[in-house]
């Protein structure tokens, strides 16, 4: 018995979501029941509820997905993925929508965007987290007017003995980066 | 002793330094052997994943490598840090999962000599060592100094029972673990509804008053408890419910204080282990009178003398004695 009896067209927005979403993502199952938007802590203030983005991706509406805000409000609290009734990894599909905003330029939401980029950046060259240096280079960038709240909480992580001036590095940085390195040209040809 | 392999986490060395040293005093005590992995990498945290999701599994995969090659007989890894534990579980569950997957980190593995085989390490979190397998009744037997009277809102965080790739927790039974745990040290367990919320993750360097938002809705429901005490499980969850409580108040003109303590802080003072030795003192929110009051000795605060300010200023006009007296 054929359960969907229209055949769904499948834009190539939607297409290359699924194709660039580790596993397999069930965007096609998603019956628009809402109770993702309902269970997220931050939906309302997401520019669309993640039900509102994957109709749209079904839609094609590329442009318009990429450039809200919802995946970079996505706090990865993993409420929505577990409700969801139809078992959409949902989570993933916004870590999808990040990479693809990134990759082609449309992420709006640069204080997210420099976060992310700052973070992996200590994790390349060192192979672990910089608290200070993010927190510093953040700061500095985004919350120059807030520097001095910001600089009085920062103050109170060096002086409490919670954060390192300098970065700790592993080892055998040479092999993380030559397993990064290949990893990303495998993913850019898969 | 039961014997695990050790993932601490980047946290662990700074912003939860706390957490460490704390496990650290307690782990002998209730028979807890941990060999951490030797040169062990981040796990990328959030922030890998929305940049690239494939490196961020073979970043996360480098890990499980090192993990298995170190093993020598050992299957499990811990981690205390939700964030890590999520990391780890859900690499090792995808790539079981997902043969292309495991093709694509593997081929990545190879080129740095490593390799890893999907089912060979199980992850658990910090908290599901201490429930399922030391045990309440290890736990009671170590309580010198019970924690009477403390009113504690036991926070798991979201990281713990959601996603739960591995089913580690669909027992109705162990979802209780960390207020069971809690009420074998003596406290008084509130009744804590956001205890599995999220404490907002990296919100603060997104969007303050979207994260400020979600922080105020979880230091008021333990305020309505009238709790002395948040318990947690991440250093994510302690930064963000200690650090930003202030700057919250501030957001939102409140005035809340309700210190943020880790697990196993709270299991050592019970034990008897004095503030000093469990990293007590590195909190925004002073957690000293809500201790005190259960009986914890805390070394004599240093009361700096008020120093009397010199007069150097600058000379200031005064009023001759003949004007005043008419």
């Amino acid at each position: 018995m054929k359960i969907i009896s229209d055949p769904v067209e499948i834009s190539a927005f939607w297409n290359e979501v699924e194709m660039k979403t580790p596993g397999h993502s069930r965007l096609e199952a998603c019956i628009q029941c809402g109770s993702c938007g309902g269970s997220c802590p931050v939906a309302g203030d997401m520019d669309y509820t993640p039900r509102k983005i994957f109709a749209m991706i079904r839609a094609g509406m590329e442009e318009e997905v990429l450039k809200s805000n919802t995946p970079w409000y996505c706090v990865s609290c993993y409420t929505c993925a577990v409700r969801c009734p139809q078992d959409i990894h949902i989570t993933d599909i916004m870590y999808t929508l990040k990479n693809m905003a990134i990759e082609k330029g449309l992420c709006k939401i640069n204080s997210a965007k420099h976060f992310s980029k700052t973070f992996i950046g200590y994790v390349e060259s060192n192979g672990r987290s910089f608290e200070f240096g993010l927190a510093t280079r953040q700061s500095l960038r985004y919350m120059p007017m807030g520097m001095l709240g910001t600089a009085a909480v920062g103050l109170g992580m060096l002086t409490k003995n919670r954060m390192e001036m300098t970065p700790s590095k592993i080892e055998n940085i040479n092999q993380l980066q030559t397993i990064l390195a290949t990893a990303k040209e495998l993913e850019v040809t898969s | 002793m039961k014997k695990y392999l050790f993932y601490p986490g980047c946290s662990m060395g700074d912003v939860a330094r706390s957490y460490m040293v704390s496990l650290m005093a307690i782990k002998e005590r209730i028979g807890l052997d941990l060999q951490e992995i030797d040169d062990w990498n981040c796990c990328g945290a959030t922030e890998y994943f929305s940049v690239n999701q494939l490196p961020a599994h073979a970043l996360v995969g480098r890990n499980l490598a090192l993990a298995q090659d170190q093993s020598n007989g050992l299957d499990t890894i811990m981690a205390p840090c939700s964030a890590c534990y999520l990391n780890l579980s859900k690499t090792e569950n995808y790539m079981g999962e997902n043969q292309a997957l495991n093709d694509a980190v593997n081929a990545a593995l190879g080129a740095g000599g490593l390799n890893y085989k999907p089912g060979s390490m199980e992850i658990r979190h910090l908290l599901d060592i201490i429930y399922h397998d030391i045990g309440l009744d290890v736990i009671k037997q170590h309580v010198t100094n019970p924690l009477k009277g403390l009113r504690v809102a036991a926070y798991y965080g979201c990281l713990i029972f959601r996603p739960d790739v591995n089913n580690r927790w669909t027992n109705p039974k162990s979802q209780r673990a960390f207020e069971d745990i809690m009420e074998a040290l003596g406290a008084s367990v509130v009744d804590y509804p956001m205890r599995a919320e999220c404490c907002s993750g990296h919100m603060p360097q997104i969007d303050r008053g979207t994260a400020y938002e979600m922080i105020r809705h979880l230091i008021n429901g333990a305020a309505e408890q009238s709790a002395d005490v948040i318990a947690t499980l991440c250093p994510m969850c302690q930064l963000n419910l200690d650090m930003y409580q202030k700057e919250m108040n501030k957001y939102f003109r409140k005035q809340y204080s309700i210190p943020v303590l880790y697990i196993t802080q709270l299991m050592g003072l019970a034990f008897g282990a004095n503030p000093d030795e469990l990293g007590i003192g590195s909190e925004f929110i002073n957690p000293r009178a809500a201790l005190e009051r259960v009986g914890t000795d805390f070394p004599e605060e240093e009361v700096k003398p008020k120093q009397k300010k010199k007069d150097e200023g600058l000379p200031m006009p005064t009023i001759p004695s003949e004007v005043k007296e008419r």
